[in-house]
């Protein structure tokens, strides 16, 4: 079996057909934008000095390459499969809004108390919900937030919560935590 | 003499020490574990290694990079799941040993094979360092430009059966490269009046979405599989002994690894499919590889661990990267305003050879490890998937916050994450988003710069570099369009109901099954014990 017959029937069919679609869409919008979003100079020494050059051969290459894509597809209707597949895209979703949520709650309640939260809510939400797992969870929170602030000194400012805190602790909450 | 002892001098520091020891542990646990792999630990990283001095963090990065690799080949021998996706070779005939009860000889030849790859391209880096220190400088921007067109183009290219969706993700990168103020007029391309969009699409953000992000995705959607660890007996050294045996296999694998990580675009699947198939021709026992040989071990064990070193010849000496992990690592070098490309081996030949030392330290430190812990590494594939998955989202943020402290960013990570899921979902390639971003711009200030001092189209290729790889271009593009033209079949849009021959597969698959199971079931009483390939 030679490897491009192997790439070919491990690209998942399923779900394929509407990720086309959208990428040809939003590369054909792309195209109708970019006399808007880009500027052509006039007195230009040459093509490759043009802003617009590159953003136009991209988006070329992009509808080109996904027009192809799509006429060459074995299967070109919406089937419940593809549906089933659109509806798994949907599942990290709620990951994402865990994510942003942390990002959004650090700068007030700061780096190690929502690292700690997310850890353990998530892994009580991922369903382990065993003791161990839990303390994993916590230390894993701990020694990320030592690590990487503490000790690699990596820059992700103090929290509002921290200036509740009493003197000399709170400057190393602010430092460290 | 001076430079070595330069070098030397910079590697003998203590904090340098340190991250070679971190990254090479690190490395082996983060491959050892299925579902990380050395792109997310890089992605994740790379941020961290910012407040680094260049050679530290360059260090650490490469450790992870160099040493992953060993640790992958833990699950895939024991487990059948390769720990890093180049490991996958490794699954062929390091699984059946452990059935047959040699696991300990099967992760032994692992370790041994990749210490020959990984000290072999180190060699043959410093070998060459020479000629690049003379070739390098002959490199104008045309060159550049011309060996970063050829990188899009083998990237693209090697990505056989999916090169449509390659070239048009490859097309998405280089439109993200261009978001932002552009540097010649300073306008604005693609930001929709949008302020955050006016400093361009970051890279480090747009990696770790698509890498980590993506993958804590996919281990928090999926389901935790059970992991069983057969026990084994022997000692781990045996493998040294045996990969003596087969030097041939051994050095032909060290010797594709080596040339296809030079190769921008390439990387390690194809050196590792190439050196494979050419270790079953040399093979005087063909038919065991698939079923525990030890040469087909050797072969893809050694062929991706050469692929590092190799590959950190073109982003060393042109400052082009030939795949996603070397793309990352760029990015240090320009936080540091270290400027990879010719100027490197004229003006800081001490910091490439401490790099190449480095590697080679790299390769003793992790052996030296594995045969130490392999006993507890192998538990950590017992992580559940979901539980790494949140350990994962974890991480991401402090990569993608601690940039600029920007919940922009994270957002921007949160939507190439879910990208990155579809893709993966689809098995679809993410590479070609990264190296189109980074090769893209390359090209546009490259080409820009080299259009300068061009009059006719002929004066591009009037140098002999030009010359030669406008030359590989056309004759890589022409092959790859001749065989696409022989190859061409109209597409078949039937249903597989309507296929007769479909029909027929389908009353014969159970025979079939049944027969082959009676084969294999009669062949394991007959020899409990194979010595077929070794």
């Amino acid at each position: 079996m030679s490897d491009e017959i192997d790439t070919q029937i491990r690209t998942r069919s399923a779900g394929q057909l509407g990720f086309v679609v959208a990428a040809l869409l939003l590369s054909l919008l792309l195209l109708v934008n970019l006399p808007g979003q880009t500027l052509w100079l006039e007195n230009s020494k040459s093509f490759a000095a043009q802003p617009r050059f590159w953003p136009a051969v991209a988006i070329v290459v992009m509808v080109i390459c996904f027009a192809l894509h799509l006429a060459r597809m074995r299967r070109r209707r919406f089937t419940k499969l593809d549906m089933a597949e659109l509806r798994r895209w949907a599942e990290p979703l709620e990951y994402a809004l865990w994510f942003m949520a942390y990002v959004i709650a650090v700068p007030f309640l700061g780096f190690l108390p929502m690292s700690l939260l997310l850890a353990c809510a998530l892994t009580w939400r991922l369903g382990y919900r065993s003791t161990a797992y839990l303390g994993l969870a916590a230390l894993f929170a701990v020694v990320t937030v030592i690590l990487f602030k503490g000790l690699l000194g990596v820059k992700i400012p103090g929290a509002v919560i921290y200036e509740l805190l009493p003197g000399g602790f709170r400057n190393f909450a602010i430092l460290y935590l | 003499m001076d430079i070595l002892f330069a070098a030397i001098e910079v590697l003998s520091r203590w904090d340098v020490v340190l991250a070679l020891i971190a990254g090479s542990i690190g490395g082996v646990a983060i491959g050892a574990i299925p579902g990380v792999g050395p792109a997310v630990a890089i992605a994740i990283l790379l941020p961290a290694t910012f407040s680094m001095d260049p050679i530290v963090g360059l260090t650490v990065l490469l450790g992870i990079y160099g040493s992953s690799m060993y640790g992958g080949a833990i699950p895939a021998i024991l487990i059948n799941t390769p720990g890093t996706a180049v490991n996958a070779l490794t699954t062929y005939d390091g699984y059946p040993m452990t059935l047959r009860g040699e696991a300990r000889r099967a992760l032994s030849l692992a370790y041994s094979a990749s210490f020959f790859g990984g000290v072999f391209s180190v060699v043959c880096l410093i070998l060459l360092s020479p000629v690049l220190a003379k070739v390098a400088p002959m490199f104008g921007s045309r060159e550049i430009f011309l060996a970063a067109l050829l990188g899009v183009i083998l990237v693209i290219v090697a990505h056989r059966g999916q090169m449509l969706i390659a070239a048009a993700l490859t097309g998405f990168g280089i439109f993200l490269s261009t978001v932002g103020l552009e540097p010649v007029k300073y306008s604005r391309r693609f930001t929709f009046e949008q302020s955050w969009l006016a400093s361009g699409v970051d890279l480090i953000v747009v990696v770790l979405g698509l890498f980590a992000l993506s993958q804590a995705f996919v281990l928090l959607t999926m389901d935790d599989e059970k992991v069983r660890i057969t026990k084994s007996r022997g000692s781990l050294f045996q493998g040294f002994r045996e990969l003596a045996r087969h030097p041939r296999v051994a050095g032909v694998s060290a010797g594709f690894g080596v040339l296809m990580g030079m190769i921008p675009g390439v990387g390690e699947f194809t050196a590792q499919f190439m050196s494979y198939t050419s270790a079953r021709k040399l093979s005087k026992t063909p038919q065991a590889f698939g079923r525990g040989s030890s040469e087909g071990l050797i072969a893809s064990e050694t062929a991706n661990n050469a692929v590092p070193a190799a590959a950190m010849i073109p982003l060393l000496a042109l400052g082009i990267p030939g795949e996603a992990l070397t793309a990352m690592m760029l990015s240090v070098f320009y936080v540091h305003n270290v400027v990879p490309g010719p100027g490197l081996f004229q003006f800081q030949m001490d910091f490439v050879v401490a790099l190449y030392l480095a590697l080679l330290l790299l390769n003793v430190l992790v052996v030296g490890f594995l045969l130490v812990s392999t006993g507890w590494l192998v538990y950590l594939t017992k992580i559940p998937n979901r539980f790494l998955g949140m350990c994962i989202l974890l991480l991401s943020f402090v990569g993608v916050y601690s940039i600029r402290n920007s919940a922009v960013d994270c957002g921007v990570a949160a939507v190439f994450g879910l990208i990155g899921f579809v893709l993966k979902r689809l098995n679809l390639p993410i590479v070609p988003i990264v190296l189109g971003m980074v090769l893209g711009g390359i090209m546009e200030v490259k080409l820009r710069a080299s259009m300068n001092r061009v009059k006719t189209p002929l004066d591009f290729i009037d140098r002999p570099i030009a010359l030669l790889l406008f030359c590989v271009i056309i004759v890589v593009l022409g092959s790859t369009l001749w065989r696409v033209w022989r190859e061409w079949t109209p597409v078949d849009r039937r249903s597989n109901a309507k296929k007769a021959s479909t029909h027929f597969t389908k009353r014969i698959a159970g025979r079939k099954t049944r027969h082959f199971e009676t084969r294999t079931k009669k062949q394991r009483r007959k020899r409990s014990y194979d010595h077929l390939g070794s």
